[in-house]
């Protein structure tokens, strides 16, 4: 039917896995896409270096909601070395999906707010970010 | 008119170009161009070309008189007699800055108030905020009521108070496609000794303007949006306001006479000119105004009435889709809308799948998307190569969007 919004995506959007918000949290961060609005907060728990438990809220598209949710799924159980070594590469193969330039921010949205909240990390997709 | 044949004249859409099958309903953020303008710009380089207003050789003279016939063919457009009353800037945006930073920073003070409204692109909401933080005036708006008119009566309240210097308001908006009474508008501010300034970018394309009765002080437009190329605009001024404001930028064309520590103004148009000017983008916007007047501005207008409000009956047969701001016959060649809980952004990606082109975003109209209590919409608009047929392809892939998306009724 799409090339972009096959079921997988689709399933993710209207099915949102781990989310919600964790209160307490250990780690939390919000960012937004200024061009289309879309919103995403991540709420992290760790158990050492490891997290233990992921939430994530916001609102917007589909792209971006539905690569967040699947990035949580990721993550999940892993450290923070791991999320460090995730790449963009590393959640667009997962996405399986071609992300044309213009929804690039969309579909990178929920990496850049979870290595905000694992380690602090916003340096990129910002502009000019590598 | 026929839309299919017009179609034809633009290179990039015609049945010969990569565009062919592409329905292309972004208009209102840039038209295509038709070849009538591509000829002129490309004959000017090959025949034409050298620095204007400096030679004395006659390459120089044919330059020179590609240039000035740019800017009458464009005057008469807008049916403005004094040519030093049309200023060519690269778009709407410089036309705007370039009366904000001269009339604005020499004429407001303390206390004054410039009117803009909640439906203002951000090219007329920005220039004004700095302008009015600089010199201590302030910042007022008409809203915008639940069918996307302006509302009047807060014009009304704010020109009471007597210190209205300026209203800067769109002739048209590129959001809701509501075509504001300027004349009104215009009589209701000059009354109380305020100027007024149109933002006519999405007006100058669709509408026929004259601007010899329509007394407007000020009137901004972008050429690329009317067949032009990107880099040609016009700011439109009242001759004794012009000859009055400072210049905006100096340097070399703007001026008559430089000591080291002194210069004086050229005449206009050239005191608002500084430097090289773009002569090739100035021949093509002369030339987009004589392709546009051959289709004639009414002609054009009827068309995207008649478009418009056949998109409008074609999309609203779809369930839960939501189109913000006044009937068509109210408005320019422009509809937003949501379709259901869709992302607008949702929306465009799957009808690109389609080779269908529209915007989707806050176009540049944040604060109004802010008062609509969107995120964002998607925008469909209309220009003269848009026929009937391609609003048929929108709305089939909106209901392809909305069986993806399994809302009720796909
Ligand atoms: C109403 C309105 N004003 C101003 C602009 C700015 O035009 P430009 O980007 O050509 O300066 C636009 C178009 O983007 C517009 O639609």
């Amino acid at each position: 039917m799409s090339d972009l919004y096959r079921d997988q995506i689709l399933d993710h959007y209207r099915n949102p896995r781990n989310h919600g918000t964790l209160e307490p949290h250990d780690a939390s961060f919000e960012d937004t896409n200024p061009l289309c609005g879309d919103r995403v907060r991540i709420d992290l728990r760790f158990d050492g270096e490891r997290i233990a438990d992921i939430k994530f809220s916001g609102r917007g598209c589909a792209i971006s909601q539905a690569a967040t949710s699947m990035l949580t799924e990721m993550v999940k159980g892993q450290t923070i070395a791991d999320v460090r070594e995730l790449t963009k590469d590393d959640l667009l193969d997962e996405l399986g999906i071609p992300i044309s330039p213009a929804r690039l921010k969309c579909a990178l949205l929920g990496l850049k707010v979870l290595k905000a909240s694992a380690y602090g990390y916003t340096g990129w997709p910002g502009d000019g970010g590598s | 008119m026929d839309p299919v044949e017009i179609r034809e004249q633009f290179p990039l859409l015609s049945s010969h170009g990569v565009g062919r099958s592409v329905v292309y309903l972004d208009s209102a953020a840039s038209s295509q161009k038709p070849a009538a303008v591509l000829d002129a710009m490309r004959s000017y380089y090959e025949n034409d070309y050298a620095n204007v207003h400096r030679g004395v050789y006659a390459l120089a003279e044919r330059s020179t008189e590609a240039y000035d016939n740019a800017r009458r063919q464009v005057a008469a457009f807008f049916n403005v007699a004094d040519l030093g009353e049309v200023i060519f800037v690269r778009n709407t945006t410089e036309a705007i800055n370039l009366v904000a930073y001269s009339w604005g920073l020499a004429n407001l003070g303390v206390g004054d108030v410039v009117v803009i409204s909640e439906m203002e692109h951000h090219s007329n909401i920005v220039p004004w905020q700095i302008v009015c933080a600089r010199t201590g005036s302030r910042l007022e708006f008409m809203r915008v009521d639940g069918s996307g008119r302006l509302v009047l009566e807060d014009l009304d309240r704010l020109l009471a108070t007597g210190r209205v210097r300026l209203v800067a308001t769109c002739h048209v908006s590129n959001v809701l496609g509501t075509v504001n009474p300027v004349e009104t508008i215009v009589a209701k501010a000059h009354a109380h000794g305020a100027l007024v300034l149109l933002d006519g970018a999405q007006g100058a394309p669709h509408l026929p303007v004259d601007l010899s009765a329509l007394r407007a002080d000020f009137y901004a437009c972008s050429g690329h949006k009317m067949c032009g190329p990107m880099g040609s605009g016009m700011l439109f001024g009242r001759r004794a306001l012009l000859e009055a404001m400072p210049p905006f930028l100096g340097g070399g064309d703007m001026i008559r006479q430089v000591t080291l520590r002194d210069s004086l103004w050229a005449d206009l148009p050239a005191k608002f000119e500084a430097g090289t000017p773009s002569v090739a983008d100035a021949v093509g916007f002369g030339a987009a105004c004589e392709y546009l007047s051959g289709l004639g501005m009414q002609a054009i207008h009827q068309h995207e009435l008649e478009i418009t409000r056949y998109a409008w009956e074609q999309l609203l047969e779809l369930p839960d889709i939501e189109i913000y701001g006044p009937p068509p016959e109210e408005r320019g060649g422009v509809i937003a809308f949501n379709s259901g809980d869709v992302h607008a952004h949702d929306v465009a990606s799957i009808l690109d799948e389609d080779g269908i082109a529209i915007r989707a975003g806050h176009h540049c109209a944040q604060p109004l998307h802010e008062r609509l209590g969107l995120a964002a919409s998607a925008r469909a608009s209309f220009y003269v190569y848009n026929s009937r047929a391609d609003v048929d392809r929108l709305v089939d892939s909106l209901r392809r969007v909305r069986s993806i998306f399994a809302l009720p009724g796909a």
